[in-house]
């Protein structure tokens, strides 16, 4: 980790080409840069015309922007990836029957494993799932395990998204553009297909269809609306599952079903998947001034008329405090040692490890307990003495908010610019699904790229962008 | 299918439409301009578009110019062509599950098209160009609708939004115009008769399809008679609203369901299938057509009712 060369995903720490970019790299060499440049100036084309954008909030005049794309894919060889899915698998197994229990009997709790505080001060924890059984056992149908690099063999889980991971639509519109513009290069390298994960997320989601479903399932896609960041995301996985996409004002509860308002009358819905938060869904239950959510819709849900994908509470699995337990939970539930690396985590709340972090700033990165999309965090390396202060401040009010992570030399892939191919650090997030019959990983899942040079934030709302992400058959 | 779609259908191909006619309307009333002295027409031409009030309201003082760019792209009017396609494409994101691609993406070229276009003002010499490509997208997003779109209840909504929209634009027009048509009160074949015939066929894009069914006299009958009730002439009263009825039963008989909107539709279609021109004189033609837009206005609203637009 504390090697000075950082780990390119396509050159090695040495500049010796790895084997799964050889026939990209072949490709790549005989091309000629202007036509490359015109291809990326048509992927943006394609993309602004397809309608694949995302709002900023708080910026009024960038209603909707691109992500930006770039043209090298990120290439992963098939055993890399083999081995990568069963660190995830059992990953996400564990962290479905960490759920289980923690709205259950609360076992890990009562074997001393994790703090009891850690849940009962948890505001991501819901008392109102305490002793509900999800169809099919199944709390998070859909997960995506953020995954970086940092060496040949070596990835660590950054974070895990087990509430409403967002970013699939991208691995979709990325690969179809990918084979739109260049249709030789998946002719010279055998590429695994991700274009099926519509029809698996429907399947997986009718599998846990509730006890009330009669006949094939109905199945929906909740959004907050057309002003919601990602709600092109939310109109294109209904589109491609056909299943309708609805807002909270379309549905109501009829005769213990949670239905919607259809041209001939209200229909029940079996299975409804959800892309708002828990505070949202339900008025009567949790945020009484929430507009999107549906009235009732939980007494719905625990009376087993609906299934809600994910499960309510379900992001008591992904907090970040919950984060840095991660490898007990893994092997108390599993019995076996984690495949994969957690981050090694100093939780602010406690006195020794807070001291830590103070003395260490300019070396960590510091992050907020319960936020998301790299808003109000703290990257130490590259901060200014003013912003550390500033942050300092901020840590010693509210130390429970705060964890703090070493800075991992992130690997980089390639980007396509004017100097040519030029090095950019990665994350990666596989998409998973879960239902009663298995657990199913999209071979590929969503590259996000930091654009500028040196810069380990990739979140698109920091101006990061995102890449094709190529698992090659065997 | 959602009601909320049904609704988005609907209004999604009634923007279209109102950005088409009002661009038409735009395109008469700059011709007219050049034909005559003075800036008269723009009170009617906007008039006729029903943003009259709304330019009295934030602008005052009609001048060509000011008119314009009200119709064209003026945010404060929410019928200018500009917030009409706007408002098109904010309808098509939120059903975009109900259309296929090669719509949506017509669709939202039209709106990136139309941005660029409409991102400063439109200068005279600019203003034919812009107008016609404009129509020319909009045309393309009515073309993969007839050509890409399932025949189901998604085109169902989609036809009568457009239809609705439509036959409300032409009566009007009708409505504006009417005491031209009158044969009392002007002498027929006057100088300003004949102007005023041609405005009222250049806005619906009818000279052409006029002469070759009327010939080269243009005469107040001819045009009522063609524009009421002419079922070759799309956007005649007649067709538009034998259209609607059209579709409304294709949503019959689909969901094996009768509502009152369809009896409204049966009602106003009969109507105009049975009554002749001269008829239509003796009753009296404003009376005449302020009835059918009445009928138009009543069987929107019942449809929006009968299939759940709204909670």
């Amino acid at each position: 980790m504390s090697d000075d060369k950082i780990f390119d995903e396509m050159w090695g720490r040495d500049g010796l080409l790895r084997d799964p970019y050889s026939e990209f790299q072949s490709w790549f060499d005989a091309e000629d840069n202007a036509r490359l440049k015109a291809k990326q100036r048509e992927a943006d084309e394609l993309f602004r015309l397809s309608g694949i954008t995302f709002n900023v909030y708080g910026r009024e005049e960038a209603e909707e922007r691109l992500i930006p794309f770039d043209i090298v894919p990120r290439i992963i060889a098939a055993r890399e990836w083999q081995k990568l899915c069963r660190g995830i698998e059992q990953r996400v197994r564990a962290i479905n029957a960490f759920l289980n229990d923690i709205y259950g009997r609360q076992e890990i709790i009562k074997a001393g494993r994790l703090p009891a505080e850690m849940i009962a001060k948890n505001e991501a924890f819901l008392p109102q799932m305490i002793g509900v059984h999800p169809p099919g056992g199944v709390y998070t149908h859909i997960v995506g395990i953020d995954l970086v690099r940092t060496d040949d063999n070596q990835f660590y889980v950054l974070e895990d998204n087990a509430r409403t991971p967002s970013g699939v639509s991208y691995m979709l519109e990325n690969r179809e553009t990918m084979l739109h513009m260049f249709p030789e290069l998946f002719a010279r390298n055998r590429v695994q297909q991700v274009a099926t994960y519509p029809a698996d997320l429907r399947r997986s989601l009718a599998a846990c269809a509730p006890p009330a479903a009669d006949g094939p399932p109905t199945v929906a896609v909740l959004t907050p609306g057309i002003y919601n960041s990602a709600y092109f995301e939310h109109s294109f996985l209904a589109d491609q599952m056909g299943a309708e996409l609805v807002e909270g004002h379309d549905l109501r509860v009829i005769d213990g079903r949670v239905a919607m308002r259809t041209t001939r009358g209200y229909q029940p819905i079996d299975v409804l998947y959800r892309r708002i938060d828990d505070d949202f869904l339900d008025p009567l239950n949790f945020n009484p001034e929430s507009q999107l959510g549906v009235p009732g819709i939980m007494d719905v849900y625990r009376a087993g008329g609906i299934t809600i994908a994910n499960a309510p509470g379900a992001g008591i699995a992904d907090d970040k405090a919950i984060y840095s337990y991660m490898p007990e939970i893994v092997e108390f539930y599993t019995g076996e040692r984690p495949l994969l690396k957690n981050v090694p985590t100093w939780r602010c709340s406690e006195k020794e490890s807070l001291q830590y972090v103070l003395d260490n700033l300019s070396d960590l990165v510091v992050k907020e307990v319960h936020g998301s999309g790299g808003y109000g965090m703290l990257i130490g390396p590259t901060a200014s003495k003013k912003e550390i202060a500033a942050f300092r401040k901020k840590l010693q009010a509210r130390p429970g908010n705060y964890i703090a992570q070493p800075t991992l030399s992130l690997s980089t892939v390639p980007i396509f610019n004017r100097a040519g191919l030029t090095p950019r650090h990665v994350d990666l997030r596989p998409f998973v699904l879960v239902s009663p019959d298995g657990i199913n990983i999209t071979p590929g899942g969503l590259t996000r790229v930091a654009l500028k040079k040196g810069s380990l934030v990739v979140n698109s709302s920091q101006g990061g962008g995102t890449k094709d992400t190529w698992v090659l058959e065997d | 299918m959602l009601g909320k779609t049904a609704n988005g259908l609907y209004w999604m191909y009634r923007y279209l439409e109102r950005a088409e006619n009002t661009s038409r309307l735009i395109e008469t009333g700059q011709r007219i301009g050049l034909t005559r002295s003075g800036t008269m027409e723009w009170g009617s031409v906007m008039q006729t578009a029903g943003v009259a009030e709304g330019y009295a309201a934030y602008r005052g003082e009609v001048t060509q110019d000011q008119a314009i760019d009200w119709m064209l792209r003026d945010t404060d009017n929410p019928s200018s062509v500009a917030c009409a396609i706007s408002e098109a494409r904010q309808n098509a994101r939120m059903v975009r599950t109900a259309l296929t691609n090669d719509v949506w993406e017509a669709m939202n070229a039209c709106y990136m098209r139309s941005k660029d276009l409409f991102a400063r003002k439109v200068s005279e010499r600019d203003l034919p160009n812009v107008l016609k490509a404009i129509r020319q997208r909009t045309a393309l997003v009515r073309g993969a609708t007839h050509g890409t779109m399932l025949r189901n209840d998604i085109y169902d909504f989609a036809r009568i939004g457009t239809f609705l929209e439509r036959a409300d634009n032409t009566a009007r027009i009708l409505d504006v115009k009417y005491y031209v048509l009158l044969p009392s009160v002007f002498a027929v074949g006057s100088t300003i008769d004949n102007v005023q015939w041609e405005t009222i066929l250049r806005s619906v894009s009818a000279s052409g399809g006029y002469r070759m069914a009327y010939g080269n006299q243009n005469n107040a009958r001819d045009i009522a008679k063609f524009l009421i009730l002419d079922k070759r002439m799309p956007r005649s009263l007649g067709f538009c609203v034998s259209k609607i009825r059209d579709n409304l039963n294709y949503l019959a008989s689909d969901y094996d369901t009768r509502l009152p909107a369809h009896d409204i539709a049966d009602q106003l279609a009969n109507r105009l299938s049975s009554h002749d021109i001269d008829e239509i004189f003796e009753y009296g033609l404003h009376e005449y057509i302020q009835s059918v837009l009445n009928a138009i206005g009543e069987l929107g609203r019942q449809i929006e009712q009968d299939y759940r637009f709204y909670v």
